[in-house]
């Protein structure tokens, strides 16, 4: 079984960010793999080690995006690729998928690819249906258990997160996966893994590599700018028993006549 | 012209909140760009949901009515929605922001060659498109977005635009519709449903209180013997959360958790609110035993009144709080339940 899983490296989310000259600026913070992806390099693996396969991670990005992708192969991917191009720079859902489909294609033989649900830097949770739609895979987001894969019969099966709870769908393979957080705790990077990720030589392709050219967002985005600050007056309710506290915080509450 | 399209995001026949708060978003712009507000219903046994989107203010509905759309399913769903998107040329389609209404949006995008605006906060007309707002980095940033093709598709985030008043008198035309996918074909199943929890969702609720690590932390409860530590932990901060979940209830309120109290294990994941977890704007937030972490603030700051309850009076949580309460959450939490029990009527 040969599993992708595609990884963003993105600012830590204890960043502050504050938009410079329109654009996102986290002053030292460090980047690091989007945290949602953790669970999808986890969940890549898991099903690697049940079923004898190897893991391949993907990142598209700048040089720094090899960090995410080490940190992948400290976990236990075995191989990882870079997706690499100075064309590159002006990227909406559509193209980041495009060039995902296109390496996952050129990959060869992929049974399943995996995604997180979303990237915390531009929050837009598209990527994974697009790429399942652009490969023609059944789109399986969402996912919080995989309950079993028949390598065989070449079938799937999970459970979904949905506003209702949990949805049992089965499904063909090859699929692409988007993995939510109730999947469990990725693992730490092992001492071993770490060794061997810090030696890895990571492949870079290029978009004539995966035969893609003009390549453009549908989405442009004109500004980003702070949002507005908002001007609180911190009320402490102080003095007497928890029950005259309560009565005061309970009629200031009622005075905002929200409830 | 009908140019403004909604899908109505529905779950056994009953629409999510937010499918009517994007009809109402259509007739605003529907006003700025002149024609009417479409409103896609696809499903079994759905037709009562079509009259329901008249009385919220579509014009017309396209109604898809078949076995194959029962279970909701990205390949059938996309499909259709593409197909008739392409033969009508539709403006735009608003999308609630649910897990169906973003990963559809997301779909035909692809089949339509178009963009998608996810998870927007507020959208406003220049030079007759659209212009959107969405927030990035869990809203410690705002971006504005424009779609550079057509169909502008966009997802709108629950409870940022208001749904009309219901007016039952309203009505309009019903166009049937056949699925373009069938069964066969179509290469995914459900084969069961899990309820979630019952209670009011995170993402539609007006009022949340919410809970942290601080909840977990009474010296005078004693855990039931034969616990280790994590377990009389554990067991420490569910006798917390009843007491949250009691206010909740008074409140109508949703429940929601920091990071730091599902990864505890006091609650399931889906109750997490923050940068990892939901992003909410409910009317009142209360946070009980939260510090308020960086992560936890990106998830709620634009509640309109945020209400702290904090052992700790240097927690960074005060700075955001309208009002604020240094104390114990034990007997402050229960004090206030009874407070708004004689005031609510209940």
């Amino acid at each position: 079984m040969k599993i992708a899983v595609c990884v963003k490296q993105v600012p830590d989310s204890a960043a502050k960010l504050t938009a410079v000259d329109g654009k996102a600026n986290w002053g030292d913070s460090p980047l690091v793999i989007n945290p949602w992806d953790e669970y999808a390099v986890e969940a890549a693996l898991q099903q690697a080690e049940t079923h004898n396969g190897s893991v391949i991670a993907v990142s598209i990005g700048s040089e720094n995006s090899k960090e995410a992708l080490k940190h992948a192969l400290a976990m236990g991917c075995s191989d990882a690729i870079l997706i690499s191009d100075e064309t590159l720079t002006q990227m909406d859902s559509q193209v980041t998928s495009r060039v995902l489909a296109a390496a996952i294609k050129k990959m060869g033989d992929v049974d399943m690819a995996i995604l997180g649900r979303q990237a915390i830097d531009t929050d837009t949770g598209l990527a994974a249906a697009q790429t399942a739609r652009l490969l023609g895979w059944p789109a399986l987001t969402l996912v919080a258990v995989i309950t079993s894969i028949d390598p065989g019969a070449r079938t799937i099966l999970v459970q979904r997160s949905a506003e209702e709870g949990r949805q049992t769908v089965g499904a063909r393979l090859p699929a692409v996966l988007s993995i939510v957080k109730d999947f469990g705790e990725p693992r730490y990077p092992s001492f071993m893994g770490i060794r061997k990720a810090s030696r890895a030589v990571i492949p870079v392709w290029s978009l004539t590599d995966l035969g893609l050219s003009g390549l453009k967002p549908n989405i442009s985005w004109p500004e980003i700018f702070n949002p507005p600050q908002r001007q609180i007056t911190t009320e402490m309710i102080t003095g007497g028993s928890p029950q005259e506290i309560a009565e005061s915080l309970a009629d200031k509450i009622m005075a905002e006549k929200i409830l | 012209m009908n140019k403004i399209w909604v899908y109505i995001d529905q779950f056994k026949g009953t629409a999510l909140p937010t499918s009517w708060e994007a009809v109402g978003a259509a007739k605003t712009l529907a006003g700025e760009l002149g024609g009417g507000v479409t409103a896609l219903v696809f499903g079994k046994g759905v037709e009562p949901l079509a009259a329901e989107a008249f009385h919220y203010g579509a014009d017309e509905v396209l109604l898809a009515d078949d076995p194959t759309l029962d279970d909701y399913r990205p390949e059938p769903f996309t499909a259709l929605l593409a197909k008739l998107a392409g033969e009508s040329a539709p403006e735009v389609v608003l999308f609630p922001t649910t897990s169906r209404g973003r990963e559809l949006a997301a779909m035909a995008a692809i089949d339509l060659n178009t963009g998608v605006l996810p998870d927007v906060t507020a959208l406003e007309v220049k030079d007759g498109a659209l212009l959107a707002t969405r927030p990035i980095y869990a809203g410690k940033l705002l971006s504005k977005v424009t779609c550079l093709t057509r169909p502008q598709l966009v997802t709108l985030r629950g409870r940022a635009f208001a749904k009309l008043p219901l007016d039952t008198s309203r009505s309009g035309t019903i166009t049937r519709v056949s699925p373009v996918m069938a069964e066969a074909d179509i290469p995914s199943k459900v084969e069961a449903y899990a309820a979630g929890e019952a209670g009011v969702s995170l993402s539609d609720a007006s009022v949340i209180v919410s809970g942290g690590r601080g909840v977990s932390n009474n010296p005078s409860l004693t855990p039931p013997p034969g616990l280790d530590e994590k377990k009389a932990e554990i067991w420490k901060a569910q006798q917390g959360f009843k007491l949250i979940e009691d206010l909740a209830q008074v409140l109508h309120a949703a429940v929601g958790a920091s990071r730091a109290a599902v990864d505890a294990g006091y609650l399931p994941y889906s109750h997490q609110v923050g940068q990892t977890g939901k992003v909410v704007s409910p009317d009142l937030y209360i946070a009980c035993g939260i510090s308020g972490a960086i992560q936890h603030q990106a998830g709620m700051r634009t509640s309109k009144v945020i209400v702290a309850i904090n052992r700790d009076p240097e927690a960074p949580i005060f700075k955001l709080a309208r009002y604020g309460v240094v104390g114990d959450l034990y007997a402050v939490i229960p004090a206030l339940t009874e407070a708004f029990r004689k005031r609510l009527g209940k």
